[in-house]
C-alpha cells in the first residue's frame, strides 16, 4: 500500500517540479522587458566603454603634438610578449649635448595580451589605455602601430 | 459554387463538379490529386518555415534574448535566407555509407509526415480525404517516420548516428502505444474514428470538457507521448545535441538536412493538430451549451482561425517543454512509458468506458 | 571434401566498441578527447587524451619575471583568472616576506569570491546545457554578465584581467565597485531561485543525477580530487579553511560537505558555494579599509634561492604552484598543480557502468576547463 501511494506522490511531485520550471520560462516569455541583449551595431553611437577599459595601448598627445615618452625602453623590457619595440634616435641639443630621444614606439597589437605592465612600469606616464575595441582588420600588418605621431616631440618639464 | 470561409463543403464540391463535367473521370481525378498535392506542398513548406521562425523567437524570448533580427523586419526573412543557403549548400558524400538508403531516408521521413496531413480537417469541409478510420490512418502513417530515422542512422556509417537511431527506434515504438491508447479513450467517447464526425461531435463542447477527468488525463498523456513521437523537447534523445552532436542526422548536410529539419517541425504541427482536433474540437468554435449569444460570437470567428489558433497554441506548449526541461536518459524514457503512462492510460480507458456506459458525459 | 576452417569464435562481450567523444564535441567544453569504450549505451571504460591545447605555460614562465608570470596564469583556468593570479602573488609575497596592505587583502578576497560566483554561474549554465536544457546556459550567462561588468569597470577587461601583481594590485578599485557589488548581490539572490526552480528541483534532472557517478571519500582522496567535487564526497579540503589566505580567516563561512558523492551532490555543492560566496561578499564589501593598493616592491623581484609552494582554493579545487628559484629574477622551474587535471583523472572511475548520457552529466558536474588541464 505504501508503494502504491509513493507511485502517485512521485507523479504528483514530478509534475509539480516540472510546472515550477515552466513557470520560470513562461514568466520570461511574457515579460519582454527582461531582454538583456544589446543591439550592438545599432547602439554604436551611444555605446560608451568604461573609462578603464583596456582596448589598446595608446600614447596620449597634447594639442601641440607632444607626448611624454623619453624612449627609455622600460615598457619594452617589461612586456612579456615583446609586443613593444623602441627605435631610438640620437639628436644634438642646442647646447651641444648628445641626447637619445624616441624615434618610433612600435606597438604590435596582434601580440599584446593586455596585461598592462608597460603602462604600469612607464616612469614618465607616457602610455595609457585607449577605449577603441573594434580591432578587426583584413591585413595583419595593420595591427602594428606606431604610437608616437609623426613630427611629435617630448613635453619638456617646466622645472627642467 | 459559393465561397464561404465558414463552410468549404459547397466550394469543394463545386470544384469537383467542374472537373468531372469537363473531363473524363480518370483525368478529373488526376488533376484534382495534382492540385491537392501542390496545395499541400506549399502549405507544408510555409508552415515549416513559419514554425522554425516561431521556435527561434519563442526560445529567444524564454531565454531573455531577441532572437533573429538581422534579415528583414524582426528577422522574418532569416528563414528564407537559411532556406536558400541550405538549398545551395554542398551535399557532402559520405565514404562507406550505404548510398541508396542514405539518400532514401530523408524522403521516407518527409513522406510519412506528408501523408499524415491528408486526413486532418482544417476547416469545415476542408480536408483532402475524410476516411472513416481517420485516426487509425494517422497513427499508422505517422509511425512510419521512425523507419526513415532508423535508416538514416544505420546507413550513414557513423557511431553517433547509429546510437541516436537506435534510441529513437526504442522510444517511438514504445510511445506509439500511449499515443494510440489515449486516442482510443476519445474514440470510446465519440464512438467514431472519422475526423469529421469527431469534430461535429464537439459542437456542444470540446471532448476535453465533455469527458471529465479521463479526457483531461488522456490529453496530457497524448501531449507527452506525441512530444516523444515527434522527437522533441525533453525527448530529443535521437538528436541529443550535447551527447551525440546531432544524432541520426550527423552526416547529413544541405538539402537533405533541411528535409529532416523541416520534418521535425511538421511532425510537431501534425501531432498538435491531431491533439487540437481530437481533444480541443479542431475547427469547432468554443461553445458553451445554453449560451446562444456567446456561441454566436464564437461562430463569427472563421473555423480555419480556430483550428490554427489551437494548433499553434499546442505547438507553443511543446516548444515551452523543450526550452525548459533537461533531456531524459534513454532508460528513463522507457520507464516513463512502461511504468507510468501505459498503466495510467489503461486504467483511464476503463474509466472512460464506464463513464460512457453510465452516460455521465455531457 | 574441402576442409572448412572455422573462424575464431567471436565473443561479443569481449569486443569493444570505441566512440570518440571530442576533440570537437559540444559537451567537452573545449578540446578534450575521450576514447570511450561502450557496450550498447553503457560505458565500459574511458581514456581521456589531453594535450590539444597545451601551450607550455610552465616552460614559458621560466623566461618571465614574476610580474610577467601573472598574465600567463590568467590563461590557465580562465574562469577563475583572479584566483590564478592570487596564487603566484601569494607565493612571491611569502618568499620575500612582504607585508601586503590590509586593503589589498580585502579587495583580493572580494574579487576572488566574485570570480568564484561567476565561474559557478557559467558552470551552472553549461551543466544545464549538457543535460539538454539549453535555457540554463543563457540564464547563467545573463547573470555572469553582471559580474563581468563589475570587473570591466574596475579592471578594464572581462575575462583575463591580470589585476593582481606581486605586492598588491595594478590599480585601485573603481569608486562604483562597492555599490555595484551590493547591487549584484541583491540581484543574484533573486535570480538564484530561478536556478533552483528550473533545474535543481526538476524531477528529470534529479532522476538523471542522483546515484550517478559516485565517488567515495577514499577514492576522492586517492585521486587527489579537490574543490566542490571532493567536498561532495565528504572530503573536507577547503584551502580557505585549512590554509587561510587573504582575509578568509576573518570572515564567517561554512565549508559545506556532501555525503553522497554523486552528480547531484556535486551540483548542490556549487549551488551552496555560490550562496556562501555571497555571504562572504556581504561581510567584506562594506568594510574595505582605507590604505594603499600596493606594497612597496622593488622593480626587479628576485626570490631567494630555494623551493616554494603555495596553494589557494580556485573555483574548481586546490590550485598549487611550486617554484624552484636559483636567486634570479626568473624562476628556475615552475609547476602548477591544476585542479581540473586531478579531477579529470577520476572521470574514468566515476563513469564506468553508466550510460553515455550519464557520462556527459558527470563530465558537466566535474566542470573541467581544458586549458587548465593542458596548461
Amino acid at each position: 500500500m505504501n508503494s502504491f501511494f509513493k507511485y502517485f506522490t512521485d507523479i504528483f511531485n514530478g509534475v509539480k517540479s516540472l510546472l515550477k520550471g515552466m513557470s520560470v520560462t513562461g514568466r520570461y516569455f511574457f515579460s519582454p522587458g527582461s531582454i538583456v541583449t544589446q543591439q550592438y551595431p545599432e547602439n554604436r553611437k551611444t555605446l560608451k566603454m568604461f573609462d578603464r577599459f583596456k582596448g589598446e595601448v595608446i600614447m596620449p598627445h597634447n594639442e601641440k603634438n607632444q607626448h611624454h615618452c623619453t624612449g627609455c625602453g622600460i615598457c619594452a623590457n617589461n612586456c612579456p610578449n615583446g609586443s613593444i619595440e623602441i627605435v631610438q634616435d640620437k639628436i644634438e641639443t642646442p647646447d651641444g649635448k648628445k641626447e637619445r630621444i624616441i624615434d618610433k614606439h612600435i606597438y604590435h597589437l596582434s601580440m599584446c595580451t593586455f596585461c598592462g605592465l608597460c603602462i604600469k612600469s612607464c616612469p614618465s606616464n607616457a602610455l595609457s589605455w585607449g577605449q577603441e575595441f573594434e580591432h578587426a582588420v583584413f591585413d595583419r600588418s595593420k595591427l602594428t602601430k606606431i604610437l608616437n605621431k609623426p613630427g611629435s616631440s617630448i613635453i619638456k618639464d617646466i622645472t627642467e | 459554387m459559393d465561397f464561404s470561409i465558414y463552410d468549404f463543403t459547397s466550394f469543394n464540391q463545386g470544384i469537383d463538379k467542374f472537373f468531372f463535367e469537363n473531363l473524363t473521370p480518370f483525368w478529373a481525378t488526376v488533376v484534382e490529386m495534382t492540385i491537392i498535392g501542390l496545395v499541400f506542398l506549399i502549405f507544408y513548406a510555409l508552415v515549416a518555415l513559419f514554425l522554425i521562425y516561431a521556435e527561434r523567437k519563442v526560445c529567444a524570448f524564454m531565454q531573455n534574448r531577441v532572437g533573429p533580427n538581422r534579415v528583414g523586419p524582426y528577422g522574418f526573412f532569416q528563414l528564407i535566407a537559411d532556406f536558400i543557403k541550405l538549398m545551395l549548400k554542398e551535399v557532402i558524400p559520405i565514404k562507406n555509407a550505404d548510398k541508396f538508403l542514405f539518400n532514401l531516408a530523408p524522403f521516407i521521413v518527409v513522406i510519412a509526415s506528408f501523408m499524415a496531413m491528408a486526413a486532418i480537417p482544417f476547416a469545415k469541409g476542408l480536408h483532402a480525404v475524410d476516411l472513416d478510420i481517420g485516426i487509425l490512418y494517422v497513427i499508422a502513417v505517422s509511425s512510419m517516420g521512425v523507419i526513415g530515422i532508423l535508416l538514416a542512422g544505420w546507413s550513414s556509417n557513423n557511431k553517433y548516428s547509429l546510437i541516436g537511431a537506435m534510441r529513437s527506434g526504442a522510444m517511438i515504438v514504445s510511445y506509439e502505444l500511449s499515443v494510440g491508447l489515449s486516442l482510443i479513450t476519445i474514440i470510446i467517447l465519440s464512438g467514431t474514428m472519422q475526423f469529421s464526425a469527431i469534430v461535429e461531435g464537439q459542437a456542444n463542447g470540446w471532448f476535453i470538457f465533455k469527458g471529465h477527468i479521463p479526457a483531461l488525463i488522456a490529453f496530457v498523456i497524448f501531449l507527452i507521448s506525441s512530444t516523444a513521437e515527434a522527437n522533441r523537447g525533453p525527448f530529443d534523445l535521437a538528436e541529443a545535441e550535447s551527447e551525440l552532436t546531432a544524432g541520426f542526422h550527423t552526416e547529413y548536410s544541405g538539402i537533405k538536412f533541411a528535409l529532416f529539419y523541416m520534418c521535425e517541425y511538421m511532425n510537431m504541427f501534425i501531432v498538435s493538430s491531431i491533439a487540437a482536433t481530437v481533444f480541443l474540437g479542431g475547427w469547432m468554435p468554443f461553445h458553451i451549451g445554453g449560451c446562444d449569444g456567446f456561441n454566436h460570437i464564437m461562430d463569427f470567428i472563421p473555423p480555419f482561425i480556430w483550428y490554427l489558433g489551437k494548433t499553434f497554441f499546442l505547438v507553443w506548449v511543446m516548444m515551452w517543454f523543450k526550452w525548459t526541461f533537461p533531456r531524459l536518459r534513454i532508460d528513463q524514457v522507457l520507464t516513463l512509458e512502461w511504468k507510468y503512462l501505459l498503466p495510467i492510460n489503461l486504467v483511464n480507458i476503463l474509466f472512460m468506458a464506464f463513464i460512457v456506459l453510465m452516460g455521465w458525459h455531457f | 571434401m574441402k576442409e572448412v576452417i572455422n573462424p575464431p569464435v567471436r565473443n561479443i562481450e569481449d569486443e569493444e566498441y570505441h566512440i570518440n567523444i571530442g576533440p570537437q564535441h559540444p559537451s567537452t567544453h573545449g578540446v578534450l578527447r575521450m576514447v570511450v569504450s561502450i557496450q550498447g549505451e553503457t560505458v565500459k571504460s574511458l581514456k581521456p587524451h589531453c594535450g590539444y591545447i597545451h601551450r607550455g605555460i610552465e616552460k614559458m614562465c621560466e623566461k618571465d619575471t614574476y610580474q610577467q608570470i601573472i598574465h600567463l596564469t590568467d590563461r590557465m583556468d580562465y574562469l577563475s583568472a583572479h584566483i590564478n593570479n592570487h596564487v603566484v602573488c601569494l607565493l612571491v609575497e611569502r618568499a620575500l616576506e612582504v607585508a601586503v596592505p590590509e586593503r589589498v587583502q580585502y579587495i583580493r578576497t572580494i574579487v576572488d569570491e566574485l570570480t568564484r560566483i561567476a565561474s559557478h554561474q557559467l558552470w551552472w549554465g553549461c551543466f544545464g546545457m549538457d543535460m539538454g536544457g539549453q535555457t540554463c546556459l543563457l540564464y547563467g550567462m545573463r547573470d555572469r554578465e553582471k559580474i563581468m561588468d563589475i570587473f570591466e569597470e574596475s579592471f578594464g577587461s572581462r575575462l583575463l584581467h591580470s589585476y593582481y601583481t606581486p605586492g598588491g594590485l595594478m590599480g585601485d578599485i573603481h569608486p562604483n565597485f562597492q555599490k555595484r557589488v551590493k547591487e549584484f548581490i541583491t540581484y543574484f539572490r533573486k535570480k538564484i531561485h530561478d536556478y533552483d526552480n528550473i533545474l535543481t528541483g526538476n524531477v528529470i534532472m534529479q532522476e538523471r543525477t542522483k546515484g550517478v557517478g559516485i565517488l567515495t571519500k577514499e577514492e576522492a582522496i586517492d585521486y587527489g580530487v579537490t574543490g566542490p567535487i571532493g567536498r561532495a564526497s565528504g572530503f573536507s579540503c577547503d584551502v580557505r579553511k585549512y590554509h587561510p589566505y587573504g582575509v578568509y580567516d576573518k570572515v564567517d563561512f561554512k565549508e559545506i560537505l556532501g555525503t553522497q558523492g554523486d552528480t547531484f551532490s556535486r551540483y548542490m555543492m556549487r549551488m551552496h558555494e555560490m550562496r556562501e560566496s555571497m555571504k562572504i561578499l556581504e561581510q567584506l564589501i562594506d568594510n574595505i579599509p582605507a590604505g594603499d593598493y600596493s606594497a612597496k616592491m622593488k622593480a626587479v623581484i628576485k626570490l631567494p634561492a630555494g623551493e616554494y609552494y603555495q596553494r589557494v582554493e580556485a573555483a574548481r579545487g586546490e590550485l598549487g604552484v611550486y617554484v624552484v628559484s636559483d636567486g634570479n629574477k626568473t624562476p628556475y622551474r615552475m609547476k602548477f598543480r591544476s585542479s581540473s587535471f586531478s579531477n579529470l583523472s577520476a572521470l574514468d572511475h566515476m563513469s564506468r557502468g553508466f550510460k553515455i548520457a550519464d557520462l556527459i552529466a558527470i563530465g558537466g558536474s566535474l566542470d573541467y576547463v581544458i586549458p587548465d588541464i593542458d596548461r
